[in-house]
């Protein structure tokens, strides 16, 4: 049996969801850095470009750029793009407001750098309102 | 999070669902952020017209329907009574009275009217401009402001001594209908101490090299405060301006300290106020090269648009392009587009200078810039800019290439149809 490694941290939005793991080292901007209308990253030179965080766990270091990036992060809700749960380590007015409009479980001040312990295609379940994560790593999910 | 009396009765709806969803969200986000209680604001800086196609099937339905959505958070359609804290409009999508230069489809122009009379209507004052400081709203030390526009946020805390943090467009929609946003960050006096310092080992004067250092200290310190030792130039609103817009694009500087210069610093030891120095860096000639090569990614020299005015021009920026121009016409393969805010336009046309432009063959843009309407002369591929922040982001929005310089090798350029700018 695969173990489930377990974090802890501070609730940012309620709410309990799991899925697959999208994770990134760079920042995220909402204005000029996501397409809204499919949750795509689209900066130049960012790592996930490309590729959508729809309906994933987004795992990031926190947001950046312009103060639209509530109002991309929201359209992106009104069009069925969000993330379904979101991991973050900085915390921002911009980070902040997106996870709320995204009304989508989120935390931050994780007991362990969630950067260095989920990897894209883990397995996440986010449990904002009791506080915790649940991370089964994707090689033990493919032994399965 | 602690709320007062009158903040308990906002929230259970006394004041009207409005006010209600409004302090809805202000919780919601409130305790996000962690932040133990709201604090009082009457200068708000928002985005509340619908001009853009993503929103016009919300925009069909009315703009009670765009602010409950877009500017609330709300799933409810709510009535929206007047603004309750000083409230304006910043930079929008559509200049309203080049919308046909800009190649802006008549429907959404026609949108961007009937909301600009909703919102007028409820106390939101159509400033129009990411610059509303040049404009009249100039708050003063020590104010509480809830604004938006990365921009117009660093010069609010830095110069003015103002307090903001970076809002959204849900954040600055409730502020408005309640007077109230979330103590938290920039509000709190500890947070706007100094954290680097800086040090400019080369003159920095002209307004181009102002750009160059402030993108240069973004891309290092991002989010952090920084303070600049060793100026010996006086810079001015113009300057500050600029290299305020810079820092912001390339990181996220929203505070930074000039001792003697900016309000909250007479001396380096006050502007750290005790908090500790996390780094120390320099700015001397290889950085400001750098910053140059970063920002100027073009490859090819023929250039067909040169966009002026970002952040928005002043109205002495406006007198220096016109008078760059004056008895000249630009080349026929170019366009050259001069923005300032729509108030400072009105006194352009009365002292000639937006005439001077246009004889040149040059337009004056309001309300509006490239990378926030996504719009640009028909198959413009290379761009000259003034602008560190407009040639950091139309590429990446956009997918042109940029030249930045000053204001001389911009018109320049215009004139030649090449690009001959340099370092010197």
């Amino acid at each position: 049996m695969s173990q489930a490694i377990t974090l802890k941290g501070r609730k940012v939005v309620g709410g309990v969801a799991e899925g697959e793991a999208i994770v990134t080292g760079d920042t995220i901007s909402g204005w000029g850095g996501i397409n809204e209308r499919d949750g795509t990253v689209i900066e130049r030179r960012h790592e996930l470009r490309g590729q959508s965080f729809k309906g994933k766990v987004l795992v990031f270091p926190g947001a950046k750029g312009s103060s639209g990036y509530s109002a991309y992060f929201h359209m992106a809700r009104i069009n069925g793009a969000s993330p379904c749960a979101m991991l973050f380590n900085k915390m921002t007015t911009k980070v902040a407001l997106g996870c709320v409009v995204s009304r989508v479980p989120a935390m931050t001040e994780l007991d362990q750098d969630p950067l260095e312990v989920i990897e894209t295609g883990d397995w996440v379940k986010v449990d904002a309102d009791r506080g915790f994560v649940e991370i089964v790593k994707r090689k033990d999910r493919d032994a399965v | 999070m602690r709320l007062t009396d009158h903040e308990k009765s906002l929230l259970d709806g006394e004041h009207g669902p409005a006010k209600q969803k409004a302090m809805d969200l202000l919780v919601r986000y409130g305790e996000a952020l962690g932040a133990e209680r709201l604090v009082e604001t009457n200068n708000v800086a928002g985005a509340f017209n619908a001009s853009t196609p993503s929103v016009q099937k919300i925009a069909e339905k009315g703009f009670d329907a765009v602010y409950s959505e877009l500017n609330l958070d709300s799933d409810e359609t709510v009535e929206i009574p007047r603004m309750v804290a000083h409230t304006c409009q910043l930079i929008t999508g559509i200049d309203d009275r080049n919308w046909q230069i800009q190649g802006i489809p008549e429907h959404l122009v026609e949108s961007q009217r009937k909301a600009e009379a909703f919102f007028g209507r409820r106390g939101i004052n159509m400033f129009a401009t990411c610059t509303p400081y040049q404009v009249g709203n100039v708050p003063v030390k020590g104010e509480h402001c809830a604004w938006m526009e990365s921009s117009a946020v660093v010069y609010c805390n830095s110069v003015l001594g103002a307090r903001t943090n970076t809002e959204g467009k849900e954040s600055t929609g409730a502020a408005a209908l309640t007077g109230r946003i979330p103590y938290w960050g920039y509000h709190i006096p500890e947070n706007r101490r100094a954290t680097h310092l800086v040090d400019v080992e080369i003159e920095v004067d002209d307004m181009m090299d102002w750009g160059l250092l402030g993108y240069h200290l973004g891309e290092v310190v991002q989010e952090d405060v920084p303070v600049l030792s060793g100026l010996t130039h006086q810079p001015d609103l113009v300057k500050l301006k600029h290299f305020g817009a810079a820092a912001a694009s390339s990181g996220g500087v929203e505070m930074y300290h000039i001792p003697g210069i900016t309000p909250e610093a007479r001396s380096i030891e006050e502007a750290f106020g005790g908090r500790k120095m996390e780094g120390r860096l320099r700015f001397g000639d290889a950085e400001r090269r750098r910053a140059y090569e970063n920002l100027n990614c073009a490859t090819s020299r023929e250039v067909d648009f040169i966009m002026l005015g970002c952040p928005h021009n002043s109205i002495d920026q406006v007198w220096l392009a016109a008078s760059l121009l004056e008895g000249r016409k630009i080349h026929p393969n170019t366009a050259l587009w001069v923005h300032t805010p729509r108030a400072l336009r009105e006194v352009a046309e009365r002292n000639g200078y937006v005439r001077m432009i246009e004889e040149a063959g040059g337009v004056v843009m309001s309300d509006t810039c490239p990378a926030i309407s996504r719009h640009m002369p028909k198959g413009t591929k290379v761009v000259a800019t003034d602008s560190a922040k407009q040639a950091h982001y139309l590429p990446a929005i956009t997918g042109v290439e940029a030249w930045f310089g000053s204001v001389r090798d911009c018109v320049e350029a215009a004139i030649a149809g090449r690009w001959q700018g340099g370092l010197q």
